[in-house]
């Protein structure tokens, strides 16, 4: 549609679009202070208040952090792959920039979740890397295969199509978590410590607490990351498009 | 009925340009039985059958992805694939007669493979025959989606390796599992995920090509 209105009309439009997003920065500033006061106290009761671990000691207090890090990247590539969802069935394009974005901050988590992983792992079995830790190798597998997911999308010219085949790609990556875990679990013996069963979380209500309130730190995290890259990403998008007409 | 005449058409369409040209089949052929030479200086002497099946599925892997680079090249530097979307069919039958035509090179390739490996290395039992046969359906399926999307790009060759080889983790586990002696849960395992990427991408292929 935007194609057969008026330049002046574009520019107005366009202009106007840009002004009216700043009010959106408010919702920013409340996320952002949300994540900041949840990361706070999740510190405060990881360091203060959860009971040490019997059997790890200290170093067990990194669960904390690395199993919200790694729920939270699923979050991320679940969210993402939504998102994709609809730019294939309702042919909505502004969700091809919110499904990128998903992803980008799923990779930056799952970044982090292989490193407190390993950091994790040297603490409590002397290695750095272990391949029968199936979360971690899962982990590896999904952060090479969304890193492919941006080599796809800074190869291809950017349009429909792409926003069509970086949505397919997304959609490949939800169905490879589940896939891919089954297959890891196939590969190796099941070393990982359980700490979710079918029977509730086997944890003491301090510790759960802690877990809960780092979770939802991580969540309020995401959330601002999220909601502050894509207001800059579409202010680059707006302002491309006015010096585009401004210069026509 | 229309489909599956469609497909076969497609798919006869790439056996004959392959039959003529001879690009593809011959550079997997010699492909894989130098990575198979290749191997046999890679690791030392006496090394245990089970090594030795995971270098096969290492070699059947790339040379499939030969075949993949190759698979969509002819349509994007001869501008059939504008011709190819606007043919009244099914455009998911574009993606069917593809596959299947690069199964059909994938399996000739390991027809001389399969006898090269159990020649050089140790002898291969029917799990691993039935193993790359179901591994075979998985990767032409996905792979042959991935390479319509690589094409596109502007790194195509390097891009297609990228995509696929996550992707291709949990044929490799299935595959590997299988001719190592664990069998059925293998077996199993492996025609799970055909069905499921397979489907996918069916599905998904009309979106890949489509321009808007």
């Amino acid at each position: 549609m935007a194609a057969i209105r008026a330049p002046e009309q574009r520019l107005e439009a366009t202009t106007m679009a840009a002004v009216a997003r700043p009010i959106a920065q408010n919702r920013v500033a409340v996320l952002g202070l949300a994540a900041v006061g949840l990361l706070a106290a999740a510190l405060a009761l990881i360091f203060f208040y959860a009971p040490t671990d019997a059997d790890q000691g200290f170093s067990q207090r990194i669960f904390y952090f690395h199993v919200p890090v790694a729920l939270t990247a699923y979050v991320c590539f679940g969210w993402g792959a939504w998102k994709a969802l609809r730019v294939l069935w309702k042919r909505d394009e502004s969700a091809d920039m919110q499904s990128y974005v998903a992803i980008h901050q799923g990779v930056v988590f799952g970044a982090l979740t292989l490193l407190t992983g390993s950091i994790w792992a040297k603490a409590s079995w002397g290695v750095w890397w272990s391949w029968s830790e199936n979360q971690l190798v899962l982990f590896l597998v999904l952060f090479l295969f969304y890193c492919a997911y941006f080599m796809l999308r800074y190869s291809v010219e950017a349009g429909p199509s792409r926003a069509n085949m970086c949505a397919v790609y997304a959609l490949f990556g939800v169905v490879l978590i589940p896939v891919s875990f089954l297959a890891i679990r196939l590969s190796q013996k099941f070393i990982h410590p359980v700490v979710f069963t079918l029977h509730g979380p086997q944890m003491t209500g301090a510790q759960f607490l802690t877990f809960c309130v780092s979770l939802a730190a991580m969540l309020a995290l995401f959330a601002t990351l999220y909601a502050v890259e894509l207001a800059g990403k579409r202010a680059d998008a707006d302002l491309r498009e006015l010096r585009a007409l401004l210069l026509q | 009925m229309t489909y599956i005449a469609d497909v076969s058409a497609l798919a006869r369409k790439d056996l004959l340009l392959e039959l003529r040209a001879k690009e593809t089949l011959p550079s997997m052929l010699v492909f894989v039985i130098a990575t198979l030479t290749i191997f046999h200086f890679a690791v030392p002497h006496g090394t245990r059958h089970v090594a030795a099946l995971g270098l096969l599925w290492v070699a059947l892997l790339f040379t499939a992805l030969l075949a993949l680079t190759r698979a969509f090249v002819a349509e994007r530097e001869e501008r059939l694939f504008d011709a190819l979307v606007l043919a009244p069919c099914d455009r998911s039958a574009i993606w069917l007669g593809k596959a299947l035509a690069v199964l059909a090179f994938l399996v000739a390739a390991e027809v001389v493979a399969l006898p090269a490996f159990a020649a050089f290395f140790s002898g291969i039992d029917a799990h691993t025959v039935a193993a790359v046969a179901l591994a075979d359906v998985g990767i032409c399926a996905v792979g042959t989606l991935l390479g319509a999307m690589a094409v596109a790009g502007r790194a195509r060759e390097l891009l297609l390796p990228l995509l696929f080889l996550p992707l291709a983790v949990p044929i490799v586990v299935g595959g590997v599992g299988a001719s190592a002696g664990a069998g059925g849960r293998y077996l199993l395992f492996l025609a799970f995920y055909d069905a499921v990427f397979g489907v996918l991408s069916w599905a998904a292929f009309e979106y890949v090509v489509a321009e808007t």
